[in-house]
């Protein structure tokens, strides 16, 4: 996994709640078996509006991604992220994002970053009045600056080393094998199995 | 210390505890039932291969074809070919890793989250994971089950562990007696509308209370279903008789000895009295009516004696801008009577109200009525085994008397990843559990209810309750 530290870049304004990833990637989209070639079905109902925001060449290589709250709902598709970083999305900021779309992301070094309400409101507003404004998402320091302002995030110590060091979450959990090895042992014999 | 149901099972299962420091919050969570389906695996097989990682416990994986399967014509090859080859590539996948795979056709095959119970794999006090967010129903029996997403899956299938954050814990009680027609569909879309797409955000839940009680196996499993669409982790009911009833027998199940060993770990699954929630609601189930779903997000719902509700009455300037795109994308008008508005399709089935006992309630809705002129009725089975069940009851006969459609098990039109999809402009009735934008079909419009009233709007062409025919 590529590793994440600071990323700064331009952003897009999507003023929308409850973004569900039926929308992020319709069902269509999903028959892939690849994990790559996402970023063309990126919101693809949406972007047959001439006037969504994705089709706004204004806009047009932003890498930071403001959103309404309830970001990621719905669907466990991981295609979601994948195809929000093969657009060339790097991270997300919302006010709330669904669980499996947030563990999802750290999976992909993306970044989903939960920041209040009115903070994304006037980002999103310095960034409609000048689309060239750039945001910096700082994972070092757990913070997001732009347009003048800076605010502060939380992010759980273990999911932040991870990423800082763009570390294999399976690698890591192998290390645990004789724990592992030793909690099958104490299994109960009633459980069952499924062949 | 006192602690609730799902606090009980995740300690039985963490492998090692969450230290701080670098490794955070999270506790190695080991994992009981790994279900796997065809849409969310073949990129978690394809890391499997690339790092030279074996599947480490087949023994604890079953996988079933669902999402893409046709539901008619299913002895012909898939049509799609791009359908065909995620269907193909689960079966090599199975075959080279060596979990156990339920093909289509087979007497076994289902939606997962069916399967899974009939099987009577799904058991008290264990963890459940499915690359699938409705995992959440198998919380039914009072196991710790969510959805994960293809990294995870991955994950599992490399080491049978998850790291994890322990959840939040939340209880929804639902007291008293559901009226006659009101059912569990309509209990956890009148929670939902309660606490909104992300009240249970972080959280499990924990369902409590004497009506959610009294509801049946399959029930619970409706209620349990729809967790994920209140933003939760999972959603869990303490086991009880009716669990061991529903288990007792079962292919999986445990037998003789081990049963009663069983029996006397279940017996402790039950939040302590004293147990802490952070959060908690109250429903009344003597207010509750028939829900039916008007928005494009599963809270956006009214009981059916309401109407389209203003989009001005929402005080949240985001609910309002919600409600505003939702009238529009819905092709509906604020203040409308729900039992005025035109249906022409009705879809019963998916792993919400895709079992048995949906079925035969939607037959007797359907017995001896025939559904309105030009109204499209889709009936689909939720696993092979309800299928066969259904036809021994004679309901596939009902069904095809009344002008349904009778179909093989699947997913079907809950996501029309198959061909059963909505036309662009259609309005469905559709006891599955998402009506955002698409879900059914580019440009259909889903409104999400009980089976009950999904049968009886099938025949009255307008949203309808049983009663009313
Ligand atoms: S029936 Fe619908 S919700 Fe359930 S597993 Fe299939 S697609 Fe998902």
């Amino acid at each position: 996994m590529q590793p994440f530290t600071v990323h700064t870049g331009t952003a897009i304004p999507l003023r929308r709640s409850d973004v569900d990833t039926d929308q992020i990637i319709p069902a269509v989209w999903l028959k892939r078996v690849e994990r790559t070639g996402f970023g063309a079905g990126l919101f693809s109902a949406w972007r047959k509006d001439p006037a969504f925001v994705l089709n706004d060449e204004r806009y047009t290589g932003a890498t930071v991604l403001l959103a309404g709250e309830n970001f990621g709902t719905g669907s466990s598709r991981e295609h979601a992220v994948w195809a929000l970083t093969d657009y060339g999305f790097h991270a997300v900021l919302s006010p709330r994002f669904a669980d499996i779309f947030r563990g999802n992301s750290y999976k992909n070094g993306f970044l989903p970053v939960e920041l209040p309400e009115d903070f994304i409101s006037q980002l999103m507003a310095a960034v409609e009045a000048d689309p060239a404004t750039e945001i910096t998402v700082d994972l070092q320091n757990c913070e997001v600056r732009g347009a003048g302002l800076s605010h502060p995030f939380q992010i759980d110590a273990g999911v932040r080393h991870r990423l800082l060091n763009g570390l294999d979450d399976i690698a890591l959990t192998l290390q645990s094998e004789p724990d592992i090895s030793a909690f099958e042992a104490r299994r109960p014999t009633w459980l069952p199995v499924t062949v | 210390m006192a602690r609730t149901l799902a606090d009980k099972v995740w300690d039985l299962h963490a492998v090692t505890a969450g230290s701080g420091g670098d490794a955070g919050g999270t506790d190695l969570l080991y994992i009981d039932l790994h279900l796997v389906h065809e849409v969310t695996s073949p990129q978690a097989f394809d890391g499997l291969r690339l790092a030279g990682r074996p599947v480490r416990r087949p023994d604890l994986t079953l996988a079933t074809e669902d999402h893409n399967v046709p539901t008619s014509d299913t002895l012909l090859p898939i049509a799609d070919p791009v359908s065909r080859i995620q269907v193909e590539t689960l079966r090599k996948n199975c075959a080279e890793f060596g979990v156990r795979l339920y093909p289509m056709n087979d007497p076994g095959q289902g939606i997962v989250h069916v399967v899974g119970p009939q099987l009577g794999l799904t058991q008290p006090g264990m963890t459940v994971v499915c690359g699938d967010s409705h995992t959440s129903t198998h919380g039914a029996f009072g196991a710790i089950a969510f959805g994960i997403g293809t990294s995870e899956v991955e994950h599992v299938l490399a080491t049978q562990t998850l790291p994890n954050a322990r959840p939040k814990m939340m209880a929804v009680n639902v007291e008293g007696d559901l009226p006659a027609g009101v059912t569990a569909k309509d209990v956890v879309l009148a929670v939902i509308a309660e606490i909104g797409t992300g009240g249970g955000q972080g959280h499990i839940i924990e369902y409590r209370g004497s009506a959610i009680r009294a509801l049946s196996m399959e029930g619970r499993m409706t209620v349990c279903n729809m967790s994920i669409e209140a933003g939760a982790r999972a959603g869990m009911i303490a086991p009880d008789e009716t669990t061991y009833a529903y288990l007792k027998g079962r292919p999986h199940a445990p037998k003789g000895a081990l049963w009663d060993e069983a029996l006397l770990a279940w017996s402790d699954l039950r939040s302590d009295d004293d147990a802490v929630f952070e959060r908690s609601v109250t429903l009344d189930a003597a207010t509750l009516r028939p829900f039916v779903t008007w928005g494009t997000n599963p809270a956006q719902g009214v009981t059916i004696d309401g109407r389209i509700p203003e989009p001005a009455s929402f005080a949240d300037a985001g609910q309002r801008g919600a409600a505003e795109r939702a009238l529009t994308y819905m092709g509906l008008t604020a203040g409308t009577p729900i039992r005025e508005i035109p249906v022409d399709t009705v879809f019963v089935g998916s792993c919400t109200n895709g079992r048995i006992e949906d079925l035969r309630v939607a037959a007797d809705v359907l017995r001896g009525r025939h559904v309105k002129a030009g109204m499209r009725v889709l009936i689909v089975p939720g696993s092979m085994l309800v299928k066969a069940q259904a036809e021994k009851e004679g309901l596939d006969e009902v069904f095809r008397a009344s002008g349904a459609d009778w179909r093989s098990a699947g997913c079907s039109m809950c996501l029309g990843m198959n061909p059963d999809t909505l036309a662009a402009g259609e309005r469905c009735a559709s006891t599955s559990n998402r009506n955002f934008e698409g879900r059914q079909g580019a440009g259909g419009r889903t409104h999400l209810v009980s089976p009950a009233v999904a049968a009886a709007t099938a025949v009255a062409g307008h949203f309808a309750t049983p009663e009313e025919l």
